[in-house]
C-alpha cells in the first residue's frame, strides 16, 4: 500500500446560522486547505465529500449539490454518509483512494448546514428510529443519548458531576479556537444547573447545532515529499458497524469503537495505545461520549475515563490531552464538518501550528474518532509525523 | 495553518439579520407521505399486539429468542425457525426523563422512555417503550414492569397498543 500524508487543512467558523450556503462554506474550507498546501485545484485528482443527513439541507443528492464548492466537477467524486461518523470516514476514504495507487492527490471536504431545518434540526433525526416499532412512541434524538448515558453512569457508578467536567474542559479549550461557536468559562455547577432536557442530559451536556465546513488535502508519499516540508502521515485507519437493533445490546460500552480502534492500532503497529497515542480527539457530541469513547478506544479501562478527567490527565497540558481543540461541545457540531475538524486539529497540533491551543511536548502521534447512526458506527484515524 | 490564518471565513447571522431582512431566505415546506409495509416478521408482531400478546422468533442457529422478531438471524445469517410468545413483563434496562419533544418544544409532563428487557426473550433483548403510572423519581434501572394494554376494542395492531409499562408491585 502507498503511504498517504495530509499536507493541508482548512475550515470555516462554526456558527449557529451562517449567511453562506453549504456550497459557499465548502468552497471556503476547500480553498483554505489547498492554499495551505500550496496546491491548486489542477493538482487534485479526485474529491471525497462528507455530509450527513440530506434532511438538514432539504436537498436531495447533497453530494452533487456541494460538488462545485468542493472542487469536484469534472473529477472523480464520491460522497459518503455514515451518520455522525462521516467526518472521520471521509479522510479514511481519501486514504484508500490514494493507498490503492489509483490517485496521487485527493481533496476531502465535509460540510453541514443544520440551520436550514425548521423549526429545529432535531426534527430531521426522527427518521433514524424504526418507523414501525419505535416512531409511533414519539421519540427524539435525545432519548438514545439519555438512555445510553444513564446506562453508562449506572453500570460504572459514575456521577453527573464527573461527566460535567468534560463539558467544562472542552468549552474552555474552545476559547482558544478562532472558529469556535461556544468557547466559555463554566463551572460544574453551571452544567448541573442548566435546563434538564432529557435526564440525565442537561442543556450544557450537549453540543450545539451548527453550520460549517472543514477540508484536508491528502497526497501519496512522492507528492507529499515534494509539496510539503512537514507532511503528517496516516498511520492507521479503522471503521466498524454494530447492530441497528440498538435495544438488543448493552449501551454501557461502545464495542464498535473498540473494533474500529483495534483495526487502526494493528495497522499502525501500536501495541500499547495509552503510551503510544499522545493526543486524542474523540467524538464528543455529549460530554459523557468523550468518556465512553476513551474507553472504547482502549485508552483507559472500562469505567476509568471519569477518573482520568478528574485527575486532569485529559487537560491540554495533561499526560493525555483530549479534545485540545475544544471538541464538538466547544467548537460546535456541524456533523460531518465536526469530525473532520478533529482531523484538522491533529494536523495543526502535530505540526506545532495550533497557536494558543498547542499541546506542550511536541506530540508525535494523534488519534481522531467519530461515531454515528443509532450508536452503532465507529470510525478512527491515526496521524503521526 | 492555524497560526498563519488571521481571518477565518464563515459569517454568523443573528435572528435580527433575518427578521429585519438584511439577508434573504427562501422557505419551503416539504410534503412527503409514506406508507411503510410492516413486513413479514413485524407484520405478525403487530397482529399479535392487537391480540394483546408479544411474539418473538427463535433462531435454531444461536438459540436466541429474538425480539423484535425477525425472519432471518443477522448473526447466523439463516432463516429463523419458530414463533415464540414471550411475557408482557420485563426489567428496565435504562430510562430517561424527557422534557422535550422532537422539535425541542418543552413538555410540562415528562415522557419516560425506557429500554425494557422482556421476560422470555434472550437476555439483553430489549425494546424501546414508555413507562407510566410511576413518579419519575421512583424509576430505577432494574425495576420490574408490566405492560398496560389498551382495551381490545381500542387496539389497532401497533406498538402503541401497549400504552406504557408500569411498575410491578414490589418491583
Amino acid at each position: 500500500m502507498a503511504k498517504v500524508a495530509v499536507v493541508g487543512a482548512g475550515m470555516t467558523k462554526f456558527v449557529r446560522r451562517a449567511q453562506e450556503t453549504g456550497r459557499e462554506l465548502s468552497w471556503q474550507a476547500a480553498k483554505m486547505a489547498l492554499d495551505s498546501a500550496g496546491l491548486t485545484l489542477k493538482d487534485v485528482d479526485a474529491v471525497v465529500i462528507g455530509s450527513a443527513p440530506d434532511a438538514f439541507d432539504g436537498v436531495h443528492m447533497k453530494g452533487e449539490y456541494l460538488a462545485d464548492g468542493s472542487g469536484a466537477w469534472r473529477k472523480p467524486c464520491i460522497r459518503n454518509f455514515v451518520g455522525g461518523a462521516t467526518g472521520v470516514f471521509a479522510p479514511i476514504q481519501g486514504w484508500y483512494h490514494i493507498a490503492s495507487g489509483q490517485f496521487d492527490t485527493v481533496l476531502v471536504v465535509c460540510e453541514e448546514k443544520m440551520s436550514s431545518c425548521h423549526p429545529h434540526p432535531q426534527g430531521a433525526f426522527i427518521t433514524i428510529f424504526d418507523h414501525t416499532t419505535e416512531r409511533p412512541l414519539g421519540p427524539n434524538l435525545l432519548w438514545i443519548f439519555a438512555l445510553e448515558m444513564n446506562r453508562y453512569m449506572t453500570v460504572h457508578g459514575i456521577t453527573k458531576e464527573e461527566i460535567a467536567l468534560v463539558a467544562v474542559k472542552n468549552k474552555k479549550n474552545a476559547l482558544d479556537h478562532p472558529c469556535a461557536q461556544l468557547g466559555e468559562e463554566l463551572t460544574v455547577e453551571d452544567v448541573l444547573n442548566s435546563e434538564v432536557l432529557a435526564w440525565p442530559v442537561n442543556r450544557l451536556d450537549v453540543s450545539p447545532a451548527s453550520d460549517g465546513a472543514a477540508a484536508v488535502v491528502m497526497c501519496a508519499e512522492h507528492v507529499a515529499k515534494r509539496v510539503s516540508d512537514k507532511p503528517v502521515w496516516v498511520e492507521g485507519v479503522g471503521w466498524h458497524l454494530d447492530t441497528a437493533y440498538w435495544t438488543n445490546r448493552d449501551l454501557y460500552y461502545p464495542r464498535y469503537v473498540e473494533y474500529a480502534a483495534r483495526m487502526a492500532y494493528e495497522m499502525a503497529g501500536i501495541k500499547e495505545p495509552r503510551k503510544e497515542i499522545h493526543i486524542v480527539e474523540p467524538y464528543d457530541p455529549f460530554d459523557y461520549k468523550e468518556l465512553h469513547h476513551l474507553e472504547g478506544l482502549l485508552l483507559c479501562e472500562r469505567g476509568g475515563a471519569a477518573r482520568l478527567t478528574a485527575d486532569g490527565v485529559t487537560q491540554r497540558d495533561g499526560d493525555l490531552p483530549v479534545c485540545p481543540s475544544g471538541g464538538l461541545l466547544g467548537v460546535g457540531n456541524p456533523i460531518a464538518a465536526a469530525g473532520l475538524m478533529k482531523v484538522c486539529e491533529l494536523f495543526w497540533q502535530l505540526r506545532g501550528e495550533a497557536g494558543k491551543r498547542q499541546v506542550p511536548g511536541t506530540p508525535r502521534r494523534g488519534l481522531a474518532q467519530a461515531w454515528g447512526d443509532l450508536m452503532q458506527v465507529g470510525t478512527v484515524i491515526i496521524l503521526g509525523r | 495553518m492555524t497560526v498563519k490564518i488571521k481571518e477565518w471565513p464563515g459569517t454568523a447571522l443573528s435572528s435580527r439579520d433575518i427578521e429585519e431582512g438584511r439577508v434573504l431566505t427562501v422557505r419551503h415546506k416539504l410534503k412527503a407521505e409514506y406508507a411503510w409495509d410492516a413486513g413479514v416478521a413485524i407484520g405478525r408482531y403487530l397482529r399479535e399486539l392487537k391480540n394483546g400478546r408479544l411474539v418473538a422468533r427463535r433462531c435454531g442457529g444461536c438459540d436466541r429468542i429474538l425480539l423484535p422478531p425477525r425472519m432471518f438471524c443477522e448473526q447466523c445469517f439463516v432463516p429463523t425457525d419458530e414463533w415464540v410468545y414471550v411475557e408482557d413483563t420485563g426489567t428496565v434496562n435504562t430510562f430517561s426523563i424527557c422534557y422535550v419533544r422532537w422539535d425541542v418544544a418543552r413538555l410540562k409532563e415528562p415522557l419516560l422512555p425506557a429500554v425494557i428487557n422482556v421476560d422470555g426473550a434472550s437476555p439483553g433483548m430489549g425494546i424501546l417503550h414508555l413507562l407510566g403510572e410511576v413518579r419519575p423519581e421512583d424509576v430505577h434501572i432494574g425495576m420490574r414492569v408490566r405492560a398496560v394494554w389498551k382495551s381490545p376494542g381500542e387496539r389497532e395492531g401497533a406498538i402503541t397498543d401497549i400504552k406504557y409499562w408500569k411498575p410491578v408491585q414490589g418491583g
